[in-house]
């Protein structure tokens, strides 16, 4: 396609000024996170930095560093033994038949689109009823069990699995273990750095469970934040103490993305189509 | 037919019997409990869950409440905009992204990013952004502009623009991801076709290549509507339903009535009425896709 170039440079001056609007919040808060308490009452939203201090980011982390190590100590148990959870289950429902097969598939679908509401009111009396009291524990054993829908994920992708292989693996005598461990996961690496990567990001962004069943000593970092916001409100406004929090709670998820980004698009268009 | 199950291997009894504790669990949390739901809905729970039957009392008593129809109303005015301007931007911003810029990598990841945060992230960033007095608006106004205002998160009427605006910052990357996408799947020989032809630039888009994004559009909507019926942090972030309680969504009526004024029956009414929207979305494909599977499955 020959195109002449002022209209190539009106494309990427769109471009850029689509970039410019996307990356307009971040930037403005990374850059309002930077300045001094005093410097809010004199200077403006708009106004670059006077001096650069670090004093919203070391208040930020002083707030928030209970609540960023609660949302680690959660995140990482639930997303390794969900997304393990969900390569098995996956692994079964595709290449194993059943009686009922079909409905377990239409189960596991509409699992994934119903909304919390529908079943958090049980789920808290049930909690309550048992005696559990809030902890991470409770918090991770809750998130692997209503993260049972990522076996779609893996399903899907062991539709492509040639079953020779898993045959040849069982005239060798393989049990089912041995199958699994050895044969199934070493080669579903790909499909599980997408799910680890989706994932990571689903539970820490999470909010409505950690409320709900967090520890209150140290709630994860969502429900931390959504509170910091909360209580300023009517007191001193520091934004700036705000804009920092907000981007540490962001970091995490935000690194993930910087280093592995195409994985993450790729899963996200992947459950989109296929979830 | 699967050559696996002929044979009868003796794994294949440890397979299922490994994950039938998991599935049986996920039964109870998801759908135990949801029957458990449809039937609190039902009865005279209030503080406490009540085993007394009602009828329909509950559902009655939702569709009398002015705060309920308010929910549902502002649902219909973001879900809208919600649905509308994604996709506009979303097809926009892919269609651009098409065109072999330079730096197309960073422009995506940019185009993205916002979808890495979370709601909560995005609702506090925009809510000082968009703050009448210090945000935005005042930085405009000391740069001199002086007579700007954007007080959406003041402004009854208004303040369920200002969850649009930021749902729609959040999400546009996405569908945009979506699309490409599809750009990118559509078969090269088509396009080739189509030059032969005598197509290109903008025509060549409307004819051949947009109408191409049919399950692009479809996927973006199956996660669009749903997520619009969900939404709930972001109002927590940004509006706390308010002011006073103009920008209330349904999901935020629910977690209202059934933890903070402790009416159990009529949260429990307002999740099923939320349910039943989101069913009559996803359960149409929910069924297709799983019919299909056992087609793939069963020819594979």
């Amino acid at each position: 396609m020959k195109k002449t170039w002022p209209l190539r440079a009106l494309l990427h001056a769109l471009a850029l000024a689509a970039a410019l609007l996307m990356a307009g919040p971040l930037l403005l808060m990374l850059m309002n996170s930077f300045k001094s308490g005093a410097e809010l009452s004199q200077g403006s939203f708009l106004a670059w930095p006077q001096a650069f201090s670090g004093s919203a980011w070391r208040e930020a982390w002083t707030l928030l560093r209970g609540s960023f190590a609660s949302s680690l100590m959660l995140a990482v148990p639930a997303v390794l033994l969900s997304s393990l959870l969900a390569a098995l289950n996956g692994f079964v429902l595709c290449k194993y038949r059943f009686r009922g097969e079909q409905w377990v598939s239409l189960l596991l679908i509409v699992a994934f689109f119903l909304p919390v509401k529908v079943y958090l009111l049980p789920l808290a009396i049930s909690m309550a009823k048992l005696g559990l009291s809030k902890s991470l524990g409770l918090l991770i054993a809750i998130h692997v069990i209503y993260s049972l829908p990522l076996a779609l994920f893996f399903r899907n992708h062991f539709l492509g699995f040639p079953d020779e292989l898993l045959q040849a693996a069982r005239l060798d005598g393989a049990g089912f273990w041995s199958l699994f461990t050895r044969l199934v996961l070493p080669l579903s690496r790909p499909i599980f750095v997408v799910v680890i990567i989706l994932q990571f990001t689903t539970l820490w962004n999470e909010y409505l469970f950690g409320l709900v069943f967090g520890p209150d000593e140290a709630r994860p970092i969502t429900a931390a934040l959504a509170q910091l916001a909360a209580h300023s409100e009517g007191g001193v406004r520091a934004y700036n103490l705000e804009m920092a929090a907000a981007l540490l709670a962001a970091l995490p998820t935000l690194a993930v993305y910087l280093i592995a980004g195409r994985h993450f698009a790729r899963g996200l268009v992947a459950g989109a189509v296929k979830g | 037919m699967h050559l696996l199950t002929r044979f009868g291997f003796s794994d294949r009894s440890s397979a299922l019997w490994l994950i039938t504790p998991g599935l049986l669990l996920g039964a109870l949390f998801f759908y135990g409990f949801l029957a458990w739901t449809a039937w609190l809905s039902l009865t005279r729970s209030g503080m406490l869950p009540s085993h007394e039957f009602v009828g329909l009392l509950q559902y009655q008593r939702l569709f009398e409440d002015p705060r309920w129809l308010a929910a549902l109303w502002n649902l219909l005015r973001f879900a809208s905009l919600f649905v509308a301007l994604p996709l506009l931007i979303g097809l926009g911003l892919a269609v651009l992204l098409d065109q072999k810029l330079r730096a197309e990598g960073v422009l995506r990841w940019i185009y993205l990013h916002p979808m890495a945060l979370s709601m909560i992230v995005t609702g506090s960033a925009w809510r000082w952004l968009m703050d009448p007095d210090q945000g935005l608006a005042e930085g405009l106004r000391a740069l001199g502009w002086a007579s700007f205002r954007w007080d959406w998160l003041a402004d009854e009427d208004m303040a369920v623009y200002a969850l649009v605006v930021a749902a729609v910052w959040q999400i546009s990357g996405f569908v945009m991801a979506l699309f490409l996408a599809g750009l990118r799947g559509i078969d090269e020989s088509l396009v080739q076709a189509a030059r032969l032809d005598g197509a290109s630039g903008w025509t060549l888009y409307r004819r051949v290549l947009l109408p191409q994004l049919g399950p692009s559009l479809f996927s973006a909507l199956l996660i669009l509507l749903p997520a619009a019926i969900k939404t709930f942090d972001l109002v927590v972030a940004l509006t706390e339903g308010g002011p006073g309680q103009s920008s209330e969504l349904p999901a935020f009526y629910m977690f209202q009535m059934a933890f903070e004024r402790s009416r159990l029956g009529l949260g429990a009414a307002s999740s099923m009425v939320m349910l039943m929207m989101v069913l009559a979305v996803a359960l149409p494909y929910a069924l297709a896709r799983s019919r299909g599977d056992a087609r793939r499955r069963a020819g594979a």
